[in-house]
């Protein structure tokens, strides 16, 4: 398990440079700058600008710029933000939270209706009830995520009145941030019915993440589902005469998770991509939008270190993941 | 059934408890704001988001533009003398007036000439310990604005009393001075955090002497103020100003409608007609401050010659593009500066749509298969909302009059500083919106002979023109300045180095219960004097 642990950890490093690589290079590869976007239709003096693209390092030649960033990097330092002035770390720890937590509500919703949905469709295979749920999970796949965002808006908090529009509580309470995760920060504040607003305000986000992985996962799960029912193991254990329960739930679920478990780490990718447009719809003051933002003013410190730190949570997750793997799949770990 | 009962019954019981737990005697307008603040030192930054949630309801100038209008009025400053030869500009500063007592900053004196002087110096002294004091300070506006050349230093005579001398004559300087970039900021919170070694608060933890204080920001999602207790001009009927950052305009919309916010900015065209068929919504409308137009590269043949920008302009339908572009929220253009601007030539007969005409005109001055490119802005302006489709539509109306079109785009930054090209080829789409309501700010900058190479994108630069707006800026009498400007625009005219294409008109819809809102003509967004009906 250690050695496996290393090979892993191993593959990080080169991973690590090729991500500052393509996110140093990302940024600057686009045409426009910083200080042409800031100045707008107003225009900007030449020797005005030069002397502001020294003050920010651009003058020097692009490997001197990569190198000084890489440095940067090992002293945790990732640059400061052009439009706030304030270090890039700090903005993104500020604005992570809130990605975390609409994120994970939207992973464990996806999971908790995905696999049940999908062992449900492979053990009625074939039958109306199979048939209804994949095809629901294609549409949900299919799902255009603002168009279904503003929908669920429109009907539940214009129409219905169920759910408030869009933000992270309601703007009656006012607390200090502490974890940054508004679950915990409204329990913490003892306000009446603030925990309440934070789950009201998750509710329809979550479902807009959740969409697509949810859908991804009840599919997944189905075929994996399916191809283990096949088995012998499993047609012996239906021979012992043990319960349709257990044999699902004992023998067939346990190798029917492994591609599972993959595919749920696989989503987390989709849903930090899924959360750019979720976060502008539903107002989420998380790292999507910060990002976007910071493309469009080609704000280079931001763009690189968020892409940097983005790159390493999913790099982190996916080792989560394969050690997970090792850990349900005894092969895995002695390969 | 019962369960939705049940469900809307408990959700419902929720917020009611909610509202009373946190009291209900507070007046709180939440503003659904379109984006997030870069900061909150104003003079750091161009952007309206940034001036909306910063120098607007945190800070005051030296004077102030009454509401609703571009005129000036006093500010911190209660009056003013100009001397004979326009380069003394002296202000008397007004007593009593308080800076805000936050959570993080107690002022121990009242606003006075150190905090004036303290508010330029910082950006004009490349050697004041302010000039950078966080990575990447960029003057941007007050440089923009030439101001470096212009103020040769800025003289505090006594604690009520400040002279700004300048190097040469400037009549908009008093318009100048009541833009965001010339908020004033306290002299002694700046201190402070120097001594403690946090000076980049300034720009996080504003203290101002405007009508709402600083109360919190919770980065991308809400922006607190709370009323200036001691404002000069008297504490706000509104107690709390919550900005809630709501970037999609769609949401924005469903926000104000289920009542979770009062105001909100720039509705999308297509709700328009929803809004207005709301009872409870007010939709209010002002005609923007700005202009677009398709300047043509005066530097280049066959557009050097003015019969032919003359008779392209007639070729350009505006109507056609007024209803496909502005979608009934504009008006067509026939003066480079919009009509709520003072000076506006009403005389100015614009050059009606005659495709006939202007062929014959093209033939006449021995154009024949004019082949053209006309750029298309990749972005989405006030004054231009949909470059693409615009360009499309004068390039079917110039096929009518025999002149091929070759629409080309860049991205925007790009754009800006490819256009500035002398040598350019084509013809380009863009736009101005108002900094101060000076026409100075529209025809100098935009049309004056030091602009060719820059922000005068039709490389046009006329002497009989350039003598006008010259003169026009070292006289300080308005009726003069009007004349001179009513000029300079018929030979803008006459000339033609643009099609003038369009002013826009801007949307401002809110709930029924508020007043007293007053639309700022420079797009600007302000709540001080506004209440809600209980």
């Amino acid at each position: 398990m250690l050695r496996f642990l290393l090979g892993r950890l191993g593959l990080l490093i080169p991973t690590f440079f090729g991500v500052t690589l393509v996110a140093f290079s990302f940024i600057r590869l686009l045409p426009g700058d910083p200080l042409d976007l800031l100045a707008g239709e107003r225009g900007i003096d030449p020797e005005r600008k030069a002397e502001l693209m020294a003050q920010m390092g651009f003058d020097k030649p692009l490997w001197q710029q990569y190198i000084d960033y890489v440095i940067g990097i090992f002293h945790g330092d990732l640059g400061t933000s052009f439009a706030s002035k304030k270090p890039v770390l700090d903005e993104f720890l500020t604005l992570f939270p809130a990605t975390a937590e609409l994120a994970l509500c939207a992973i464990i919703l996806a999971v908790c209706l995905g696999i049940p949905a999908g062992i449900f469709a492979a053990v009625k295979r074939g039958t109306i009830a199979d048939q209804a749920i994949m095809g629901t999970a294609l549409v949900g796949y299919s799902m255009p995520i603002f168009w279904w965002g503003l929908l669920l808006i429109i009907f539940f908090s214009g129409i219905l009145q169920w759910t408030p529009v869009s933000g992270r509580i309601s703007l009656l309470y006012f607390f200090p941030q502490v974890t940054g995760f508004m679950l915990i920060d409204s329990l913490l504040s003892g306000e009446k019915g603030a925990f309440i607003s934070a789950v009201r305000h998750l509710i329809l986000p979550s479902i807009v993440l959740a969409t697509i992985p949810l859908a991804v996962i009840a599919r997944q799960t189905r075929s994996a589902m399916l191809e283990v029912l096949g088995e012998d193991y499993v047609r012996t254990a239906r021979a012992k005469g043990l319960t349709p329960s257990s044999v699902i739930g004992l023998h067939a679920l346990r190798n029917a998770l492994i591609p599972v478990v993959t595919t749920i780490g696989l989503q987390v990718g989709v849903l930090l991509a899924g959360a750019i447009l979720t976060e502008t719809i539903f107002s989420w003051p998380g790292i999507g939008k910060w990002l976007v933002d910071s493309i469009a003013r080609r704000d280079y410190f931001v763009v690189q270190g968020g892409l940097l730190l983005i790159a390493g949570i999913i790099m982190l997750v996916n080792l989560i993941v394969d050690v997970l793997y090792g850990l349900i799949n005894p092969r895995i770990r002695h390969h | 059934m019962n369960f939705q009962k049940t469900l809307k019954a408990t959700l419902l019981g929720a917020s009611l408890a909610v509202i009373a737990a946190t009291g209900a005697s507070a007046k709180t307008l939440v503003y659904c704001s379109e984006g997030s603040p870069e900061g909150f030192d104003t003079a750091l930054y161009t952007a309206g988001t940034t001036f909306d949630a910063s120098s607007k309801p945190l800070y005051n100038r030296l004077v102030e533009f009454k509401r609703g209008t571009t005129e000036v009025l006093p500010g911190l400053a209660e009056s003013w003398e100009v001397s004979e030869d326009g380069l003394e500009y002296t202000f008397n500063l007004r007593k009593g007036v308080k800076f805000h007592t936050t959570s993080f900053f107690t002022p121990s004196r009242d606003f006075n000439a150190d905090d004036v002087v303290f508010s330029f110096e910082r950006q004009l002294k490349k050697d004041h310990p302010w000039h950078e004091y966080t990575p990447g300070t960029a003057w941007e506006y007050f440089n923009g604005m030439s101001m470096p050349d212009l103020i040769k230093e800025i003289v505090k005579v006594d604690d009520h009393t400040v002279k700004f001398v300048l190097n040469r004559p400037e009549a908009p300087m008093i318009a100048n001075l009541a833009m965001d970039f010339a908020s004033i900021v306290s002299a002694e919170y700046a201190d402070s955090l120097a001594s403690a070694g946090t000076k980049e608060q300034f720009n996080q933890q504003p203290v101002g002497t405007g009508p709402f204080a600083f109360v919190g920001y919770q980065k991308d999602a809400v922006i607190r103020y709370g009323a200036h207790a001691d404002y000069w001009n008297g504490k706000e009927k509104i107690d709390n100003l919550i900005f809630a950052i709501t970037p999609d305009a769609a949401v924005r919309l469903q926000k104000l409608k289920a009542g979770e916010c009062h105001v909100m900015p720039y509705p999308a065209p297509a709700d328009i007609a929803d809004i207005r068929a709301d009872s409870n919504l007010t939709l209010m409308e002002q005609q923007g401050l700005n202009v677009g137009y398709l300047a043509y590269n005066t530097k280049v043949a066959p557009f050097d010659k003015k019969e032919v920008r003359k008779a392209l302009n007639h070729a350009v339908n505006k109507q056609a593009i007024l209803d496909a572009v502005f979608q009934g929220s504009g008006q067509a253009a026939k003066n480079p500066i919009p009509p709520t601007m003072w000076s506006y030539n009403e005389a100015t007969e614009d050059d009606d749509y005659n495709p006939d005409l202007a062929k014959e005109m093209l033939a006449a001055a021995g154009v024949e298969n004019l082949s053209m490119k006309v750029w298309a802005m990749p972005v989405q302006r006030p004054y231009n909302p949909n470059a693409r489709r615009m360009a499309e539509v004068i390039q079917a109306d110039f096929a009518k009059v025999g002149v091929n079109v070759e629409i080309v785009s860049y991205e925007w930054g790009e754009y800006l500083s490819r256009s500035k090209d002398v040598d350019r080829d084509g013809a380009v789409l863009l736009g101005w919106t108002g900094d101060n309501g000076d026409p100075d700010n529209f025809l100098a900058v935009l049309l004056g002979c030091d602009g060719v190479g820059g922000s005068n994108r039709a490389q046009w630069c006329n002497d009989d023109f350039e003598a006008l707006i010259q003169k026009a800026k070292t006289v300080t009498d308005k009726a003069e300045r009007t004349k001179l400007y009513e000029e300079a625009q018929a030979v803008f005219k006459d000339e033609a180095p643009w099609a003038t294409i369009a002013h826009s008109v801007v949307f401002m819809p809110m709930s029924s219960k508020v007043t007293g809102y007053v639309m700022d003509p420079l797009g600007g967004h302000w709540f001080d004097g506004v209440d809600i009906a209980e």
